[in-house]
């Protein structure tokens, strides 16, 4: 203290002796642990990606016929849907938003996507397109209620859950689409759910479906200004607006973007179930929400990678096709995903003391 | 939650208080029916029975539905509100068949008759009547007839059970073993799904009772076996989706699927082969049989009688099949389509 006060007045000598570098976070390794959670702080995605890897080993290890491309492949198969649904949960969960309404918009499209081909007649490009649109704007009332209303995005999506839920049962008149009559009138509908052989596996192209809306997630997150404004907002929304961010637009943009995904996820959900049925999917809300969680995206915003999700799913189909495959009561899979969920939201915490 | 039934109980204490000296008048006849939800075909069906059933006898008919299945809270309320408008009767489908009896027995300490529709409550006793398909039944007559249909191969089939939840209310325990020893398998304990030991059975899995779950289901089981060729499904929906699995498979042509409803879109699905067999419920008249109970205890303090040997009355079942089996009775795809529902 004392040295301090005999330094020299002026700047340029006081400034000499001091440290040039620029501010920096500086990491100092306490121990092995300590460095495993500044890597896992650091690549979001390592976290599913191990625990995916480690489960497929032990299933495939314990369970028979499940180290199979076709096994694996299936399990993307049955995946896919509630995989897409979490690509748009984790726009708006990246916000530090909830959307409790995608499956319902998921299914009230499909609704409609297959009413206006089949009972009204129309073209099926222009059924799918219409979907698309009304998945649209589902997304821009769920905005525009979250933005200029005020209102917190768990009670906006929780309302218009049950909006759109009525409106599905109202639009299906309660009545499913036999797959037989779309097999006949409307085949275009159940496109993605055309398989193809790749080696040993058979994938539909709901999962190529899924994979390319992820990697284009991943494009417009990463590289775009948008994507970052995304992360900024989920961060702190106060100070990405004083940092210039036009926030309600990107908030917005963001449910009508989860809205248009729910809706091709509408699309490919009518392969894969085959029929179009209004009580299909009914816990896809909670399935959508738990990828997303698994997957490492902080429920809190602003933090984890949009690849999260996908394999967040992925690891929650291998668990129940492991269990399955092993002969386990089905009551256990939902035991552990149960314990996934814990388990991932308590790994997220871990790294992120790192931070703190 | 809690605070919302308490509003409700206290706002219906409230109507009941205004409401009372109404009750002793005599006006028509009021009766309600509560079912578990108003979006299945099924529960639709039943209303369309008991409102038609209620106009031809110049009863007041109120109907209330839970939002989901398994909405047990909004059943409690309907009840309440039963109570307090004066009802004669109430024909209920309960969600929560061991919780509801709670309610229902408040409302026949009151003097209401409470039937209980479809889904018999636990105790059975906890209800004045119960009318409702055989279940177990249902079951036994597809099982009868896959085995008859197989013939020699029924020996060395390879079943696959594709059922409702891993909760496996009574609906999914009866259906799954009757069709079992209507198959001829050995079940054990008849109130245990899984408990079988027979080297036939590949697995159980549970579909939600719907297509998505069917078609998952399906997959999962042809994964530990590719030789299924014997799958019973919990309804009708589960049986399409089960059919698209196998489709995706290439199997589509070698196995036989079973099912249980009758309604309009599985008969459909007998009629072009997806289903061999299904067995048909009558939604319809069991609500309309539960208003005329209502009518007549109302007249003169009638309570309904079970059907012999059985401790509910058994608002029949027919086995649909255009391919009918020696031995275990049927009615044709024509007459099926005639009586379904949805």
């Amino acid at each position: 203290m004392s040295e301090s006060r005999n330094k020299p007045a002026d700047y340029e000598t006081a400034v000499a002796g001091s440290d040039g570098a620029v501010a920096a976070f500086q990491h100092r390794a306490r121990g092995p642990l300590d460095t495993v959670q500044h890597f896992l702080h650091g690549s979001p995605t390592m976290v599913p990606i191990i625990v995916l890897l480690i489960s497929v080993a032990v299933f495939g290890m314990v369970s028979n016929n499940f180290f199979s491309a076709f096994n694996l492949s299936l399990i993307m198969q049955q995946v896919a849907i509630v995989g897409i649904l979490a690509a748009a949960q984790s726009l708006v969960i990246l916000t530090a938003g909830i959307d409790l309404s995608v499956a319902a918009v998921m299914v009230m499209v499909s609704v409609i996507m297959g009413r206006l081909s089949i009972d009204y007649g129309l073209p099926v490009p222009l059924s799918i397109a219409i979907g698309l649109i009304v998945g649209a704007l589902t997304g821009l009332l769920n905005g525009i209620l979250v933005t200029k209303v005020r209102l917190p995005p768990f009670i906006t999506t929780l309302g218009t859950w049950n909006v759109f839920l009525a409106l599905n049962y109202y639009l299906s008149n309660r009545e499913t689409i036999r797959s037989q009559t779309l097999d006949a009138e409307a085949p275009l509908l159940k496109l993605f759910g055309e398989r193809f052989n790749v080696g040993g596996a058979v994938l539909t192209w709901g999962v190529v479906l899924m994979i390319v809306i992820f990697a284009v997630l991943w494009y417009v997150l990463n590289r775009t200004a948008w994507g970052r404004h995304v992360y900024a907002i989920g961060d702190d929304k106060e100070a990405a607006e004083l940092a210039g961010i036009r926030t309600d637009r990107t908030l917005v943009s963001v449910y009508v973007l989860a809205g248009v995904i729910a809706a091709i996820a509408a699309w490919a959900s009518i392969g894969r179930v085959g029929s179009v049925s209004p009580t299909s999917f009914f816990e896809a809300n909670l399935e959508s929400i738990t990828a997303v969680v698994i997957g490492g995206i902080s429920l809190f915003g602003g933090r984890g990678s949009i690849l999260g999700p996908m394999i967040g799913a992925l690891i929650v189909g291998v668990f129940n096709s492991g269990l399955r495959l092993a002969g386990v009561d089905v009551l256990w899979q939902v035991f552990a995903t149960g314990w996934l969920i814990i388990l991932a939201v308590a790994i997220d915490q871990w790294i992120r003391k790192v931070s703190a | 939650m809690r605070f919302r039934t308490l509003f409700a109980s206290t706002a219906i204490a409230a109507v009941a208080t205004i409401a009372s000296p109404a009750l002793a008048q005599d006006g028509p006849v009021r009766a309600c029916l509560i079912t578990k939800t108003d979006i299945n075909p099924f529960f639709v069906k039943m209303k369309e029975g008991a409102t038609a059933k209620a106009a031809e006898l110049g009863v007041e008919l109120s109907t209330y539905a839970g939002k989901i299945d398994g909405d047990h809270e909004t059943q409690v309320q309907a009840v309440e509100s039963c109570i307090a408008a004066g009802a004669k009767g109430i024909l209920i489908t309960a969600s929560d068949t061991k919780a509801i009896t709670e309610v229902t027995q408040q409302a026949r300490d009151k003097g209401l008759l409470v039937i209980a529709l479809d889904t018999p409550l636990e105790p059975i006793d906890a209800a004045d009547a119960t009318f409702a398909t055989d279940n177990f039944k249902a079951g036994e007559l597809i099982g009868q007839w896959a085995k008859g249909t197989l013939g020699d191969a029924a020996a060395d089939a390879k079943i696959a059970l594709l059922d409702l939840s891993p909760s496996a209310p009574s609906v999914d325990v009866l259906r799954d073993q009757g069709f079992l020893k209507g198959f001829g398998v050995d079940i054990k304990d008849p109130n245990q799904i899984g408990d079988e030991e027979d080297p036939r059975i590949v697995g159980h899995d549970v579909t939600s009772g719907n297509e998505e779950g069917g078609r998952t289901a399906m997959e999962n089981l042809l994964q530990k076996d590719p030789d299924i060729n014997v799958v019973y499904t919990i309804n009708e929906p589960s049986a399409a989706g089960a059919y698209e699995a196998l489709r995706s498979f290439g199997k589509e042509k070698d196995v036989l699927i079973v099912s249980v409803d009758g309604g309009c879109p599985g008969v459909k699905n007998v009629e072009e082969g997806v289903i061999g067999a299904t067995s048909q419920q009558y939604p319809l008249d069991m609500a309309a049989k539960g208003i005329e109970a209502i009518a007549a205890f109302a007249k003169d303090g009638t309570v309904p009688k079970p059907t012999e040997g059985l401790d509910f009355f058994d608002t029949g079942v027919n086995l649909v099949t255009d391919k009918p089996v020696d031995g275990v009775p049927s009615i044709s795809v024509e007459e099926g389509t005639d009586r379904c529902w949805g």
